[in-house]
């Protein structure tokens, strides 16, 4: 693991200039994970924000070859992609697929469980952003409860996150992770690890979203680091089916200083709504969660 | 030297495939389809057929897998029928505008609701305006020659090609097939070598979003809009016959078999009224036309095997002395008529073909159609005609009407 940020790949694939929104937790963290994966990567992603990062025709600030693919479509085309390339012997390419919560959790969900049933060779980035952002911040069902969004305007959302983790965890794949662009290093580490091991490879990365969220631009590190701080974000991984925590929720779990969820929600727009009600059923997910990692790390 | 063999509709286009040496398969079975996607299992785990075989998990993924591999450089398959096309049809749209020579046999069968899992061609037709090249097949040889054929037109305009052929009716049905060899095949088809590859070694990004104008790059080269890109698409499926034609002459002249390029004739030279169709129907059509001929009345046939491109300039030489057009099909466009009649009619406009012509709507779900009701049918055209009827309403055949 390197010790800091210039221990990483110095190379940049991305050039200055995408049409990201300024703040955006997506151009963090898609920075350091082709950072982490090198030239020799194919990317395939569906109409999103990462589809709007990449600029329009005929430029784009990404060096990383890709491909746009419909919505529903994204892991059954880093199939197609891993078996052309196999067909045509060029087995040294790494494939990632790179989709939203909406692209992942709702729409890309057959795709994707097609793909890992299958044991599709290939890295799944799921960037989570918590909800349909590119489209004007409606709700998906990875937005937690609590928050309003354009198609939940007054009453707020009133389910849970869909637990995507736990569907994948269920695929048996040989890696899964979760990932944050405030804690960088860890988030390399992890796409360093996922390029060398073979088989379907998941990656959840939660991306604060200054517009979609309602906070400001210059606190997308800190609202990320929030989230792991409250456990609303829990940083691990599981290989071969072996839990670990790692980086900051792994001090947190040793030490047992986790913040209450609050602490989180009450810096966003989003939540300004929710409800005394909804707020305790909030830290209550959260709790049981972090509960059933401890259970699963002392293990 | 010949190879015959008596193989069904299915086993033709595996067959098919396997000479094209497709390198990468994805397919999800659907009666009347899947005999053909478990040939291609067969082949591929043998290793009789060296391409990696994708069992997806729904036909949407089927294309999406075939588009992505066709990126990268490979040539791939797929095949389907009725609602798993109709599923597909998102990426029908993606595999023509990304101008990927895909090939994909849909096994024509109708579309529900209700269920049924038997013949027409409305799942095809539904499928008209996606940008794909569409060829039906009359029977069982022309399926292999077809499908080898494709390759070849999707390869030179870059352009997908959907091969049509009638499910139960030709898919389930042996008939005597002269196989082409191996070797020829390899001869007439040389490997797949894109212009165009996503590749490491050449970073680019397609089917990036683009705005409704043109813009420039960063070298300041005027590049297409979307629109552009649109225009280039209809101008290569426009000079697309030009290939169909060309290609089903070179295959003739290799495998000494011709099926007519864009379109067929049977007994047309003398011919006073035309029967027309697509697939088996232009088959049994031919049936037909001998025995109306038994009766004194001078038939012919006219096949239609590109429907897209739509034989505009072939029609018009074909139908050039016609004194009655029958059309039977096997789909309706709804709140019109068939689609086959409309096209025909269009074609036939500003020029002095100026004959009656009588739309049938014929086995629909796979509802029997036999050779001496299209001789019955014709007869009843002939006489409608006869009474000065230059269009005489569409007739739903062996249905309850009314």
């Amino acid at each position: 693991m390197p010790e800091n940020l210039f221990k990483l790949n110095a190379k940049e694939y991305i050039l200055p200039g995408t049409r990201a929104c300024q703040g955006c937790g997506l151009s963090l963290g898609y920075r350091f994970a082709l950072k982490a994966l090198r030239e020799n990567t194919i990317v395939t992603l569906p109409a999103s924000c990462l589809c709007v990062l990449h600029g329009i025709y005929p430029s784009t600030p990404v060096m990383i070859p890709c491909l746009n693919n419909s919505f529903a479509s994204t892991a059954a085309s880093a199939s197609g992609i891993v078996a052309g390339l196999q067909a045509l012997n060029k087995t040294d390419t790494t494939v990632m697929a790179v989709a939203g919560d909406g692209g992942t959790f709702d729409m890309g969900i057959q795709a994707l469980s097609g793909a890992a049933e299958r044991g599709t060779d290939f890295i799944y980035l799921c960037y989570d952003n918590e909800g349909y952002m590119n489209t004007g911040t409606q709700r998906s069902s990875a937005t937690p409860m609590g928050a309003l969004t354009s198609t939940t305007p007054i009453l707020t959302k009133q389910q849970h996150k869909k637990d995507f983790l736990k569907i994948m965890e269920a695929h048996d794949i040989p890696y899964l992770a979760t990932v944050s662009p405030s804690y960088p290093i860890d988030l390399y580490d992890k796409f360093v690890k996922a390029k060398k091991i073979k088989g379907t490879r998941y990656i959840h990365m939660y991306v604060p979203c200054p517009p979609g969220w309602g906070f400001e631009t210059k606190d997308t590190i800190k609202t990320g680091k929030l989230a792991v701080e409250t456990g609303v974000v829990v940083l691990f991984e599981i290989e071969n089916g072996k839990f670990r925590f790692t980086g900051r929720s792994k001090t947190l779990a040793e030490r047992g200083n986790r913040l209450p969820v609050i602490n989180y929600l009450e810096k966003q727009g989003r939540f300004r709504k929710i409800n005394i009600e909804q707020l305790n059923q909030q830290q209550a997910w959260v709790d049981v969660r972090w509960q059933e990692y401890l259970r699963r790390a002392e293990s | 030297m010949s190879n015959v063999q008596i193989i069904t509709g299915n086993q033709a286009a595996a067959l098919a495939a396997k000479l094209c040496s497709v390198e990468v398969v994805a397919a999800y079975p659907i009666t009347p389809q899947s005999q053909l996607s478990e040939i291609l299992s067969s082949y591929v785990e043998s290793g009789e057929l060296k391409a990696e075989y994708v069992r997806v998990e729904g036909e949407h993924s089927a294309l999406t897998v075939c588009i992505s591999a066709s990126t990268v450089g490979a040539r791939v398959f797929t095949a389907t029928s009725a609602n798993g096309l109709l599923y597909m049809h998102e990426q029908l749209h993606w595999a023509a505008g990304s101008r990927l020579p895909i090939v994909m046999c849909c096994v024509n069968r109708g579309v529900g609701a209700p269920w049924t899992i038997f013949n027409d061609q409305q799942d095809s037709l539904a499928q008209r305006d996606t940008g794909w090249m569409q060829l039906y097949c009359s029977n069982n040889q022309e399926i292999i020659d077809t499908v080898i054929q494709a390759y070849r037109i999707a390869e030179a305009v870059y352009c997908p090609v959907m091969v049509c052929y009638d499910g139960f009716v030709l898919s389930h049905t042996m008939m005597p097939v002269d196989v082409p060899d191996a070797a020829a095949v390899k001869a007439f088809l040389p490997p797949y070598r894109p212009h165009t590859i996503l590749s490491p070694d050449d970073p680019m990004n397609l089917n990036q979003v683009l705005f409704p104008g043109q813009r420039r790059d960063c070298e300041g080269v005027l590049r297409d809009g979307y629109m552009d890109m649109r225009y280039k698409l209809q101008a290569a499926l426009e000079k697309a016959p030009e290939t169909i034609r060309a290609v089903n002459t070179a295959f003739a002249e290799a495998f000494g078999r011709d099926h007519g390029g864009m379109l067929w004739e049977y007994r047309t030279d003398d011919a006073d009224l035309i029967l027309v169709g697509m697939g088996s129907l232009a088959s049994e059509a031919m049936d037909a036309a001998d025995r109306l001929r038994e009766e004194g009345i001078k038939a012919g046939v006219v096949g239609i095997r590109s429907y897209r491109p739509f034989p505009k300039a072939d029609v018009r030489h074909a139908f050039r002395n016609a004194k009655g057009i029958v059309i039977f099909e096997k789909s309706i466009s709804y709140g019109y008529e068939g689609g086959l009649c409309s096209d025909l009619k269009a074609a036939f406009y500003g020029t002095a073909i100026n004959a009656p012509i009588h739309n049938y709507i014929a086995g629909l779900g796979g509802r029997d159609v036999k050779a001496r009701e299209l001789v019955a049918a014709a007869k009843d055209s002939l006489a409608g005609f006869g009474q000065g009827m230059a269009e005489p309403q569409t007739t739903w055949l062996n249905t309850t009407t009314g």
